[in-house]
């Protein structure tokens, strides 16, 4: 069974400036199917830099990178962007969803670039069935200004599952988001990964880390740590505790009428 | 297949904001509007001219004194030059109407031909006119009968005869309590400027009724015998035109060559007169209207260049703001040539979609006028299909560079955007 992502000595180094930047300095990594990886480190660590590599958004300098056994490094802009379209779906912390668009017109968005025409029916099929995934069918045709910012990341997680990538990669996702969303959009991703999708998430909170299998820690361009993580947080209990919580708060603050 | 996609997306962002696309198209909207509206008023106007030169009558050529070159040129008017004579109109008969050789005969009908202002004085009424001499042969040349009496003939020529025949505004002015019929034998006074007391004259037809020709009464007018207009009126020697008709329309070219050979072997080699037939009238006269319409093409190509930059600048400054958006659409799988056709789609639309309603708006403001201010306006096919290929080509020209902006956006850049 081929690694989902397995990259080899990763370099990436910045040469517009006056100092070359080598922001990620030999990462090597091996994602299996069905995993779900917490990618942690503080600014300036290099994580950003290496999802980016991940994503196909950018070209590491050195090294090798087989996404789902096909190597990507070499490919050219067309190639990459067509990489993107079929293999990778993004999330990212400021939903990114188009405005004055319907929830259902942003998640049909990467069919419309893809490579096999679709007709317009089976687009939005698939476009109605992920937002049943995430819950959000009732409200296909809200604009993202009627939509809570829970339920607007929730769609732009429908609109990275449209074309059935083999890859889920979130930056961030719950950046911009109350405690109880964030255990909310966990819990999705959680249900997601059972399902078998594989996630690979930047955060920088250890709280929403402990919701993922396997955490790495990067510091100044190489992994320092990559262990499984113990004491794993379910979104289910998780919202169960809150809510407990939140009632003995109403119990203590009003005195019983 | 891509295509029908991009354009769909083109259409949907153009909606998004259609007060901001509206005034961008603005530019391109107003240019071509206006444009349209003054060629259909330069052609109303041509075609207009055209026929009021038509009207005057088949296969003519006039005679004028005085040279104004080939075609072109405002005339120097009636009594610029005083060159042409009775001779000279005597010798076009005797060589082209009368002459041995019928296949030399190409002239059918000729009127030498005298005008000056004058003062008529009837009834204790007055009224004052342009008085023209002519000879019989011309209401033939002009295809212009009396309805009441007769014209007067060669023997009242050749008599200086002191006869009329007048238009109905004369009738209507000088006598305007008798009906038509009854004003044949009254008697007038004509007044030239030739000076001297007025000469009594006997009405003897009145010209049929031709209504205005654009501001024109061609009804206001009173022809005497040329010889007593010389004599009696206007005492010169010399004419203002001379009216020839050719036999037929193949004979009109060969008619004006003659008379101008034969009118420079008269006048001893030199051309101090013009010979021309109606299309060369035509085209002196519609010369300046050509003119117009040429400059008024390029100030039109002048504001669909200012158009086309305003379109320019709405694509930049939407290229900046949608450049999140942009990321967005690379990183989920769109290539630089689609965002390219994207936006240059868009831009195009806009410049198409305003050369259409200019064109329908300039369409709309020539008929308008023309019914409600009677000028003359006549769209012009080709003008519309220009203006409208023209517009689509501005919209590419200036879509291009913003196009291009976008599509080379490097979407981790563009997604960081704020």
């Amino acid at each position: 069974m081929p690694s989902v992502v397995k990259i080899e000595d990763i370099h990436k180094i910045y040469d517009s400036g006056e100092v070359p930047v080598h922001a990620v300095r030999g990462v090597s990594l091996d994602i299996q199917q069905n995993e779900f990886v917490a990618l942690m480190g503080a600014s300036g660590s290099g994580k950003s830099t290496l999802m980016n590599v991940l994503g196909c958004l950018d070209r590491a300098t050195r090294g090798r990178y087989l996404l789902d056994g096909v190597d990507v490094s070499g490919l050219d802009k067309n190639e990459l962007a067509d990489i993107r379209n079929q293999k990778l779906g993004f999330v990212f912390q400021g939903f990114n969803l188009l405005a004055r668009t319907t929830a259902l017109e942003n998640v049909e968005l990467p069919c419309l670039y893809g490579k096999k025409h679709l007709s317009s029916r089976k687009m939005r099929e698939r476009a109605m069935h992920c937002l049943e995934i995430v819950g959000l069918s009732n409200r296909a045709d809200h604009m993202p200004n009627q939509l809570s910012g829970g339920q607007q990341q929730r769609v732009a997680i429908a609109r990275a599952l449209v074309n059935e990538p083999q890859l889920l990669l979130a930056d961030e996702p719950t950046g911009n988001l109350d405690s109880r969303t964030s255990i909310e959009v966990m819990g999705v991703f959680q249900k997601l990964n059972d399902q078998g999708i594989t996630i690979v998430m930047v955060t920088h909170e250890l709280d929403v880390a402990r919701y993922c299998k396997r955490y790495l820690i990067l510091r100044d361009g190489v992994v320092v740590r990559d262990e499984p993580t113990q004491d794993r947080s379910l979104a289910e209990a998780e919202l169960a505790k809150l809510r407990e919580a939140e009632a003995a708060a109403k119990l203590t603050a009003h005195p019983s009428a | 297949m891509r295509f029908f996609i991009t354009l769909r997306m083109a259409l949907r962002a153009l909606s998004r904001n259609t007060m901001r696309s509206i005034l961008t198209a603005l530019g391109i909207i107003i240019g071509v509007a206006a444009v349209i509206v003054m060629v259909s008023l330069g052609n109303g106007t041509k075609t207009q001219v055209q026929a009021a030169i038509a009207s005057l009558g088949d296969n003519l050529v006039l005679v004028y004194p005085g040279n104004q070159g080939q075609g072109g040129g405002v005339r120097s008017g009636f009594g610029g030059a005083t060159t042409l004579t009775v001779a000279d109109a005597d010798a076009i008969v005797s060589s082209f109407q009368h002459g041995e050789s019928d296949a030399e005969n190409t002239v059918s009908a000729i009127s030498p031909y005298v005008t000056g202002r004058g003062q008529i004085l009837a009834n204790g009424l007055n009224w004052g006119t342009q008085i023209y001499g002519v000879s019989p042969d011309f209401p033939v040349i002009r295809s212009w009968r009396v309805v009441e009496g007769v014209f007067f003939d060669d023997a009242e020529v050749v008599s200086t005869a002191k006869v009329a025949v007048v238009g109905k505004t004369i009738v209507d002015n000088l006598f305007p309590d008798s009906d038509t019929a009854s004003v044949i034998g009254q008697s007038i006074r004509i007044f030239g400027q030739g000076g001297g007391g007025g000469t009594p004259f006997r009405i003897i037809g009145v010209m049929a009724s031709k209504g205005f020709s654009g501001n024109q009464d061609q009804d206001d007018v009173i022809f005497i015998p040329y010889t007593s207009h010389m004599k009696r009126i206007s005492r010169r020697i010399n004419l203002s035109q001379i009216y020839v008709q050719a036999r037929d329309e193949t004979s009109v070219v060969k008619a004006k060559t003659d008379i101008s050979d034969l009118l420079t072997q008269r006048h001893n080699g030199t051309i101090d007169f013009t010979v021309q037939d109606q299309a060369d009238i035509t085209a002196a006269r519609t010369a300046s209207t050509d003119a117009m319409i040429y400059l008024l093409g390029a100030i039109a190509g002048v504001s669909l260049l200012v158009g086309g930059i305003g379109i320019m600048n709405i694509m930049l400054v939407s290229v900046t703001e949608r450049t999140r958006e942009i990321g967005i659409r690379l990183a989920v799988g769109a290539h630089g040539s689609d965002v390219l056709m994207q936006f240059l789609i868009e831009a195009i639309v806009l410049s198409f979609l305003g050369g259409l309603i200019g064109v329908t708006l300039g369409i709309g403001g020539s008929i308008l006028l023309g019914n409600y201010k009677g000028w003359p306006v006549e769209p012009s096919t080709t003008a519309m299909v220009v203006a409208v290929a023209f517009s689509a080509a501005v919209g590419v020209f200036f879509g291009i560079y913003p196009a291009r902006k976008a599509a080379q956006l490097d979407p981790i850049e563009a997604l960081r955007y704020e």
